[in-house]
Parts: structure tokens; C-alpha cells; sequence
């Protein structure tokens, strides 16, 4: 187990949670060195977490899983909590998610029963500063780089706390979460491509004919479906290629997975559809057992939800000005 | 240098240009020269540009990107682009030692080519190799091509743990494992070498594009450079 040591403040992990990991905004630009992404599952709650306690918004804060952790804090910081609902309290007393409030140097931040969606994020002022691995701090799990020692964060690790801009300048007003949390199940839309031409004419179709359930081997590299197979017609191995985010590739299985954000940076399996961006984020906030369905739209549509999401988020980052 | 090629779009923040669909010398070079135009324009809004076999994959950020520009700057690196006509690079020397428990499929990827291990050996290292694109983990190449003679395909069922420095073949493919990760590659030797390494000045020791020539070394040589 690997300590560090801050010589600053610090906030102490009393319990880690089921998969509580350090994200920034991604490791950007080495996809060409095989350096995969990383970065937050709902990359909207992340940003949102950042702006309600007025850090830039490719800061460094938790991601926390399905079951939450519990941390105490040994200075005083504002902090905010986005993205899925878990039962919060601070030294017993209740608190509320998208709003920030400050805690006491010394308080202890617990997540207690989740109410609903798959993860949330917590951004602490100043952000947390552990060193950055080729230019982000973002934890990627399989090649093990980020964070704290490219792991999840375990009982006893100290998270260093950058310096606050600005402590009780940022206490504003809470705010109406930006993704709207899926119970245990979403509906999101896929443009065409870029290889639909791989599979049998009907295969878009029979995508979004029916739901498909996240199988239990799912994971930040991916959500593994279970549904109807989707049929190829020029067999299932291409010559590998780039791998972004939300696309379906589709194995001879004909069961698609959906490669998040520790998806590796190339694979050879063809790609029928892709989530949009702005319906990633909900994608996000669903776990194994959950079931997600695919609707086909057009670029328009695609840009017009993007746009109103981006609208939403820089309203709440122009009130740190 | 005219090679077809077409622009799709992969969703709605990344274009794809597709080259013609073969692993082929030629068809990469001219891919990483369009991935190296792209790059080098650093159009506002793009994130990443990531050259593989024969395609490029340009991400942008949509609402921080002309996106009729890019295409048209896609297409324009797309046609004009070519390999540069500088002197031949000198390759990468890799020292690697073949076989025993370092290399445990050098036997079985000598029975599949009905040549000696030594020949094995002998073919898989005289060869100057490409670097065609980099993935699966931080720092793998994807190097070609392999002697047919001894382009065994990979394992049916991988193993569950490669060691890192492991050198291995797949079909005309031939890689070093950056960091110990399941693989189904058949492992052939092992080197010193990292081809990954975060604490490194240059963390990357290839780049696409690059060449690469491994020589043999023996155990003794190998066991003296891991005690260092």
C-alpha cells in the first residue's frame, strides 16, 4: 500500500467505498503512444462538481461507485457532490447534493445509502494534487497510471489538496443537477457509424428494438450487453482502429459492447453506432443489472443536446466570476 | 502520393479518414503522414489525432471547432500529404533473448514453420520491422511484417499473464509487452528494453513509423543486464 505523504492539507480515506477513484477531465493527446483516456463515466457531473466550488474544470476530484466512501477532511474546504444520490452527512448532520458546503478541518464526510444513478463526484477547492502522470491525474485501472499509484484509493491513503482560490466566495446556491439520473434504466441516442456498412441492412433496427441489459463483467473500459444479437455481414474482425468514446463495437458474439472512458485507444471489432456525447453522461450513471436502450438521431439533434447541456454548465461557471 | 481514401464520422466529436483496408507498408506511411499534416495544423478545437493501420481518428471538441473547416483541412492532408524523402532512419536495435522459459512458444513456433529454433530466431531477427500504429496498452507497437514462414497465428485462448519485456508474434505482427497484461501473442524471447516507462524523459521508446531490428543476446548476457 503506497502512502503519501503531503507536506500540505490533506484529506484522510476512514473508508474507500466500492471503486472510489482520483478523476480529472482525461489524459488527452498520447492516444497515438496507446495511452488510453481515463477520466469521469459522467464527464457532466465532473464538471458540474467543479464549478459549484469554483475550480478550473479539468480538476481532479472523486468519482465514487455504487457503494460511497468515508473521508476526513484536515482543513477547512468547500466541497460539492453531483451525479448520482447517495445520503450524505457531515459529522451526522444531513446534506444536500448539487450544492456546495463547507467542511471543517477535522469533519468527517460520509456517503451513506444511494438513492439513485451509478456514481457520483466530489470536488474538493484548490482540487485534489496528487502528481500528474503525463499530463493528467486522472486514474486509468489496467495499466495501472493516475491517481494514487494507478489504483482505487484504499483505507488510509491521503488525498493532497491543491491551494483554494477563493474558500468562502464559492458557498452559492444549490443548483438543479444537470444529468438527469436514470432509475436502472436510460434511453440514449447513437448516430450511425462509423462501420455500419459491416453489419446485416436490418442491424440498426434490431439495435434499437429492444433494451439491452449491462452484464455483471462490465466496467469503465466498457459496458458489456446482453440483448439481441446484432448481425455481422462481412464477418466481425476489422483492421484495428481508433476506439472513441460511446462507441458500439459489436465481437462475433453479436452482443455490442459500449467502450467508456478507460476504453483502450484501438480495437478490431466493427463499430455499428455511437452515443452521443451529450447522452453519455447518463450512459454513465448506470451500472451492472441496468438496462440501456438505443435510439438513432440525427447530427443536429446530437449538437442541439450538446449545446443545452454546455448552456446549463457555464451558467453555473460564469456565477465563479 | 494518390491513395483512396474516404472521411467518416465516428458520432459527433471525431472524424475518421479511412485509407485503402490492408496492412500494407505503403497505405501506413501515407496514413501517418496525413496524421502528422493534421497534427501539425493544430486546428483549434481538436484534442487528439491518432494514426493506426490505415486511418486516422481526429477528435474535437464540437462546440470549439469549425467543423467544415477541419473536414476541409482533413481532406486537404488526406490528398496532399506524403511520407517524408529524408535518408532511411536507422532503426531501433532491441536485444532480446530467444527461447528456454524467457521464450516458451519459440519451440511451438518452430514446429509451425518446420525450421530449427535457431532459424526461427535467425528469420525473426534480420528483418528491419515498421512500427504501424501504437495501442492495446501504453506503449505497445505493433511491428511488421514477420517472414511468413513463421507468422504463427496468436494463442485461441490467451494467457492470463504476459511478463513485461515479453517478445512475441502474431500472425505477420511481431510486439514487446510494455507491462505484464493478459496476451495470446506467442512469446518468443524477452528483452531489458522498456518499451513504457512514465519515469523516462521519453516515456515512448517508438512511435508509428518508426523501425526496429532485434539482434540475439545470450542468457548470461540477458542475466547480467536484469541484475543491474
Amino acid at each position: 500500500m503506497t502512502h503519501l505523504t503531503p507536506s500540505g492539507p490533506g484529506v484522510v480515506v476512514v473508508k474507500p467505498g466500492m471503486l472510489t477513484t482520483i478523476q480529472d477531465s482525461g489524459r488527452w493527446g498520447l492516444q497515438s503512444r496507446g495511452v488510453p483516456v481515463a477520466g469521469p463515466m459522467d464527464a457532466v457531473s465532473h464538471r458540474l462538481a467543479n464549478a459549484l466550488v469554483r475550480n478550473a474544470p479539468t480538476a481532479a476530484g472523486l468519482e465514487i461507485t455504487l457503494l460511497g466512501p468515508e473521508l476526513e477532511f484536515d482543513d477547512e474546504r468547500v466541497v460539492a457532490i453531483t451525479g448520482a444520490h447517495f445520503d450524505l452527512s457531515l459529522d451526522g448532520r444531513t446534506m444536500p447534493s448539487n450544492a456546495p458546503f463547507i467542511v471543517s478541518a477535522g469533519a468527517r464526510l460520509r456517503f451513506g445509502a444511494r438513492r439513485l444513478g451509478a456514481r457520483a463526484y466530489l470536488a474538493i477547492s484548490g482540487g485534489i494534487a496528487v502528481p500528474p502522470t503525463l499530463g493528467s491525474r486522472a486514474t486509468h485501472l489496467i495499466s495501472a497510471m493516475g491517481g494514487i499509484g494507478g489504483r482505487a484509493l484504499v483505507a488510509g491513503d491521503v488525498l493532497p489538496l491543491g491551494e483554494p482560490t477563493d474558500v468562502y466566495g464559492s458557498v452559492s446556491m444549490p443548483q438543479e443537477a444537470i444529468v438527469p439520473l436514470p432509475d436502472r434504466h436510460a434511453r440514449v441516442r447513437v448516430l450511425p457509424g462509423p462501420q455500419t456498412a459491416y453489419f446485416s441492412s436490418d442491424a440498426l433496427d434490431v439495435l434499437q428494438s429492444a433494451s439491452y441489459v449491462i452484464a455483471s463483467n462490465s466496467d469503465r473500459m466498457g459496458f458489456r450487453l446482453e440483448g439481441r444479437p446484432l448481425t455481422h455481414a462481412r464477418g466481425a474482425d476489422i483492421i484495428s482502429d481508433a476506439t472513441p468514446l460511446g462507441v458500439l463495437q459489436v465481437p462475433a458474439s453479436g452482443q455490442p459492447i459500449l467502450l467508456m472512458a478507460d476504453r483502450q485507444t484501438a480495437g478490431g471489432y466493427p463499430k455499428i453506432a455511437t452515443v452521443i456525447t451529450a447522452d453519455m453522461p447518463v450512459a454513465g450513471q448506470l451500472g451492472p443489472g441496468d438496462t440501456i436502450a438505443f435510439a438513432v438521431c440525427t447530427m443536429r439533434e446530437a449538437l442541439a443536446a450538446l449545446i443545452t447541456q454546455e448552456r446549463a454548465l457555464m451558467a453555473v461557471e460564469a456565477r465563479r466570476a | 502520393m494518390s491513395i483512396a481514401y474516404r472521411i467518416v464520422p465516428a458520432g459527433d466529436s471525431v472524424l475518421v479518414v479511412e485509407f485503402e483496408e490492408r496492412i500494407d507498408p505503403v497505405v501506413n506511411a501515407k496514413t501517418i503522414a496525413c496524421a502528422e499534416a493534421i497534427q501539425a495544423a493544430a486546428s483549434p478545437g481538436v484534442r487528439d489525432v491518432v494514426p493506426t493501420h490505415r486511418s486516422v481518428a481526429v477528435y474535437f471538441d464540437p462546440l470549439h471547432t469549425d467543423t467544415d473547416a477541419l473536414v476541409e483541412q482533413i481532406t486537404h492532408a488526406a490528398e496532399t500529404s506524403a511520407p517524408a524523402a529524408h535518408a532511411p532512419q536507422e532503426p531501433i536495435r532491441i536485444p532480446v533473448c530467444y527461447g528456454g522459459d524467457l521464450g516458451p512458444d519459440l519451440a511451438q513456433v518452430a514446429t509451425f514453420a518446420k525450421l530449427t529454433e535457431a532459424e526461427v530466431v535467425q528469420l525473426h531477427s534480420s528483418a528491419t520491422y515498421r512500427v504501424f500504429m501504437l495501442g492495446f496498452v501504453p506503449g505497445f507497437a505493433y511491428l511488421g511484417l514477420v517472414d511468413q514462414r513463421i507468422a504463427m497465428p496468436r494463442h485461441a485462448t490467451p494467457r492470463v499473464r504476459v511478463p513485461l519485456g515479453s517478445v512475441g508474434i502474431a500472425g505477420v505482427q511481431t510486439g514487446i509487452y510494455p507491462a505484464e497484461t493478459p496476451g495470446g501473442w506467442q512469446l518468443i524471447g524477452r528483452t531489458l528494453v522498456k518499451p513504457f516507462d512514465s519515469s523516462r524523459e521519453n516515456p515512448f521508446l517508438m512511435k508509428a513509423g518508426d523501425a526496429v531490428q532485434f539482434y540475439a543476446i545470450d542468457r548470461a548476457a540477458y542475466d547480467k543486464g536484469a541484475a543491474r
